[in-house]
């Protein structure tokens, strides 16, 4: 087969770089639509408003490769929101912070003991969680709405609405955060575990690793990153409804899958899951770009997530539709 | 082709078949005939093709080029539903039952006989299931829940399920591999009947015993091509053997001519629940202690105890001396006793990750520089097992799924010497593992032994034992019955051992 191209090259590129393909298709297509697309000011929008979605996805990709799901990072991410801006009025934002932290490392320890020690089902757990955070930020608000009363004379404003060196902070902490965690799954020793508890738990446990440490360590880092979107999250509005993070959980899900972690575990990276969230991100804000209505975005959002997601599975499986999967 | 001619019309034909993946020829003219009432085994080392041709037969793959032809009519199959109804059925390694349904649902899943309004008709499916089952002679009912059956009753249904359409041919893929003596009898009765009603049989085994007792003929695959046809009648398992791996293989014994260590593991009195019973045995520096016994005797339930994966009822353990608590893999690492568990793919290795990270997983929080995993020194011990263990991949990135049997079982046994552990305790060595590889395994193990490892290994296979071991401890029902040596032991009194015939000579009540 003379010549750069045979058939078989170009199908064993798109079963590696389907979704990028998929992106760069979507991408023209928007900047054809309608040129301010691809303009710096647009993109780095685009980023910004990525960052609150991209910051949870990372500790979901740790989770999900280690073969489990986490539902609960919206409600929890509200709560997380919440209580922080109910605290800064009353105990000043310095501390704060560090209690909404602690607070929401408890839940994460509490859904990496159920899953993680006690065995018990993910989906099931983060599921009930999603609902009981959700109460318990209710509780915890008294269905309130959370306002910082002085909001022009505190500096807890800094980590939403500032920048610094010309990029917005939201960014900066999600390149730092996804630069550490990146390294952590792909270079150390715990990174390599969370594969192998996800590729095969078995096989792990039968390789002296200790599968339940592993996982419960996979949500108390979902949980530090829930609490970094919350804060964000706080200080971008100063103040917030009890329903802020809702449905956040599935869009969260979606850019991890989209970027090509599997579901069943053991494969993912961080890189692919920040492909993943700005994919998500440009085709939200291409759509209304586009002149679509707000709310018939949320229906070709997943349209489009569909037909990702299966023109990556068809490309894996050289055909479009397969008898077996 | 083949060379005989005979009246009658082959069952399934095969010409010339050729199927190319992107970079390999996994099947490079493939042509063999299987006639009506013929065991024909289909032999090849793992690699060989015999796996795509099975695929190509039951329609999952299309070949590049070459005919099927099913009772002198050329067929095209696009999907494994087609070649059920072109009369070809498959028996595959890897059941494929609804546990949650009945033997009767299972049997005729898809094609149910219905009343009125699309309603089944239960009577109808149950009465038609049963004749099927007499006709097998089973001891289990239409209504029973296949989840309730052995894996070897299991097997019968999805035969049934084969005997529900007119079956040309019948493909058995390694449908001993976890059946008992008892349950290979009564497989191989089937197989006779089968034979009696006309229909041709291609029979994919390793297990050369079982070869050489039910087929009439063998085809060899090796590298994708067809390399013949041997009459089983006139052939020897070295003529086979030569055929599949172009070489000689040495099958004598080999016991120890080393001098013997101190005791490394001893245990005593070992018991947990109903599954074994009073276990006690030593094993020396440089020594290997076979455990032979049938499926279900307790042997693996001793390996997991020692892996501190089950937790004894009584007894101790004795590690070099001192009496050891084990209650984790974690603590049966620490304390130098590795275990290559009896079923690589599920419990040995992650297949989706590559053979360098597979093999230094147990270690991988201590190969580190600062907070990273060194690369550097990860496949340092990559190297040097790959050139001690001869594993054959292109590279460590290769992912352990792509390897075959015996190279997996190679990675595997890499990582627990990477350990350098005390006691190595090796389940079914060579479980689904080709001939030509086997005996690399066997040679690999003896070779442990003489440089002062204690090695346990567990197996299935009688010429595997004798081969390997220095002291052979037979089990049955959760008891040790007898302990030989190798020079005393004889086939017959390790038969009688473990069927539980023999004088349990002190050992157990």
């Amino acid at each position: 087969m003379a010549g750069g191209f045979s058939r078989s090259n170009i199908g064993g590129l798109l079963a590696k770089q389907g979704i990028l393909i998929a992106f760069v298709i979507f991408m023209i297509g928007f900047t054809i639509a309608n040129e301010r697309f691809l303009a710096p000011e647009n993109v780095m929008g685009v980023v910004r408003s990525s960052a609150i979605l991209g910051v949870m996805a990372l500790g979901v990709t740790f989770v999900v490769i280690s073969g489990n799901l986490d539902l609960s990072v919206g409600s929890m991410m509200s709560f997380s929101t919440i209580v922080v801006l109910d605290l800064h009025d009353k105990i000043g934002p310095a501390l704060a912070i560090p209690a909404m932290f602690a607070m929401t490392l408890c839940l994460g320890a509490f859904i990496g003991f159920l899953v993680g020690y006690l065995k018990l089902n993910s989906l099931i757990v983060t599921l009930g969680m999603l609902s009981a955070i959700h109460g318990l930020t209710l509780t915890y608000s008294g269905g309130k709405n959370m306002d910082i009363a002085d909001k022009d004379g505190t500096w807890f404003a800094v980590f939403g609405q500032s920048s610094a060196l010309g990029i917005p902070v939201p960014i900066l902490i999600f390149g730092l955060l996804a630069a550490v965690l990146g390294m952590v799954l792909a270079k150390t020793p715990f990174g390599r575990k969370v594969y192998a508890v996800g590729g095969n738990g078995v096989a792990a446990t039968f390789s002296g690793i200790r599968r339940a440490r592993v996982v419960f360590t996979c949500y108390l880092l979902s949980a530090f990153c829930v609490a970094t979107a919350g804060l964000i999250q706080a200080s971008r509005s100063l103040g917030s409804q009890n329903t802020v993070g809702q449905g956040l959980e599935l869009e969260v899900l979606a850019a991890v899958i989209l970027g090509g972690a599997s579901l069943l575990g053991g494969s993912g990276t961080i890189f692919k899951t920040i492909v993943g969230v700005l994919i998500l991100g440009f085709i939200q804000n291409g759509l209304l770009l586009v002149g679509l209505q707000f709310y018939a975005q949320y229906v070709v959002t997943w349209v489009i997530i569909i037909l990702a997601v299966w023109l990556d599975i068809a490309a894996k499986r050289g055909r479009l539709l397969s008898p077996i999967a | 082709m083949s060379e005989q001619v005979s009246a009658s019309v082959p069952a399934l034909r095969l010409e010339a078949i050729v199927k190319t993946f992107p970079g390999v020829r996994a099947l490079d003219g493939v042509s063999f005939d299987v006639m009506p009432g013929e065991v024909h085994a289909l032999m090849g080392e793992n690699g060989a093709g015999k796996s795509t041709l099975m695929k190509v037969l039951g329609g999952i793959h299309q070949p590049d080029s070459g005919r099927i032809i099913v009772s002198e009519t050329p067929v095209k199959m696009s999907s494994p539903l087609e070649a059920k109804h072109k009369g070809i059925v498959f028996i595959h390694q890897e059941l494929s039952l609804a546990k949650e349904l009945t033997v009767a649902e299972n049997i005729y899943l898809g094609e149910l006989p219905r009343k009125r309004f699309g309603l089944v008709d239960w009577q109808a499916l149950f009465d038609k299931t049963n004749t099927i089952l007499q006709r097998l002679k089973v001891g289990f009912d239409a209504r029973t829940r296949v989840g309730d059956l052995s894996i070897a009753n299991q097997q019968m249904v999805e035969i049934a399920r084969a005997l529900t359409h007119e079956a040309k041919a019948v493909i058995f893929d390694e449908p001993t591999a976890s059946l008992t003596d008892a349950e290979k009898t009564v497989l191989f009765e089937v197989i006779d009947d089968l034979k009696s009603h006309g229909v041709g049989i291609i029979y994919i085994s390793h297990r050369m015993e079982e070869i050489f007792k039910i087929t009439d003929r063998i085809s060899v695959l090796r590298d994708g091509q067809y390399r013949g046809t041997l009459e089983t009648a006139e052939t020897t398992e070295e003529d086979i053997t030569q055929l599949m791996i172009g070489r000689k293989l040495d099958l004598t014994r080999h016991a120890s001519d080393h001098e013997l260590g101190e005791v490394a593991l001893e245990v005593k009195g070992l018991s947990c629940g109903s599954l074994y019973k009073d276990i006690s045995f030593k094993v020396r520096a440089g020594e290997v202690v076979g455990f032979y016994g049938l499926v279900g005797a307790g042997r693996t339930e001793i390996a997991e105890t020692l892996f501190g994966l089950r937790t004894p009822t009584g007894g101790c353990i004795v590690l070099e001396g001192q009496e050891v608590e084990i209650s984790s893999p974690v603590d049966a690492i620490n304390l130098g006793i590795s275990l290559v568990p009896e079923n690589r793919k599920e419990q040995g290795l992650v297949l989706g990750m590559n053979c360098r990270d597979n093999m230094t997983l147990p270690q991988v929080s201590d190969l580190t520089a600062g907070p990273f995993v060194s690369d550097g020194a990860e496949i340092a011990i990559f190297d040097h097992y790959y050139d001690k263990l001869e594993i054959k991949t292109p590279s460590w990135k290769q992912q352990a799924g792509n390897l075959s049997g015996g190279n997996q079982q190679k990675i595997v046994i890499g990582k627990w010497l990477s350990m350098h552990p005390k006691v190595l305790i090796v389940d079914e060595p060579t479980r689904g593992i080709d001939v030509g590889s086997k005996s690399e395994i066997h040679k690999l193990i003896r070779d442990l032994a003489s440089q002062g490892y204690a090695v346990v290994v567990i197996s299935s296979e009688m010429p595997e034992v004798l081969q390997v071991s220095d002291r052979i401890v037979a089990m049955y029902s959760g008891r040790i019955m007898r302990e030989f040596t190798s020079e005393e032991v004889t086939e017959d009194s390790l038969i009688q051992a473990i069927s539980g015939l023999g004088d349990n000579s002190g050992q157990a009540a």
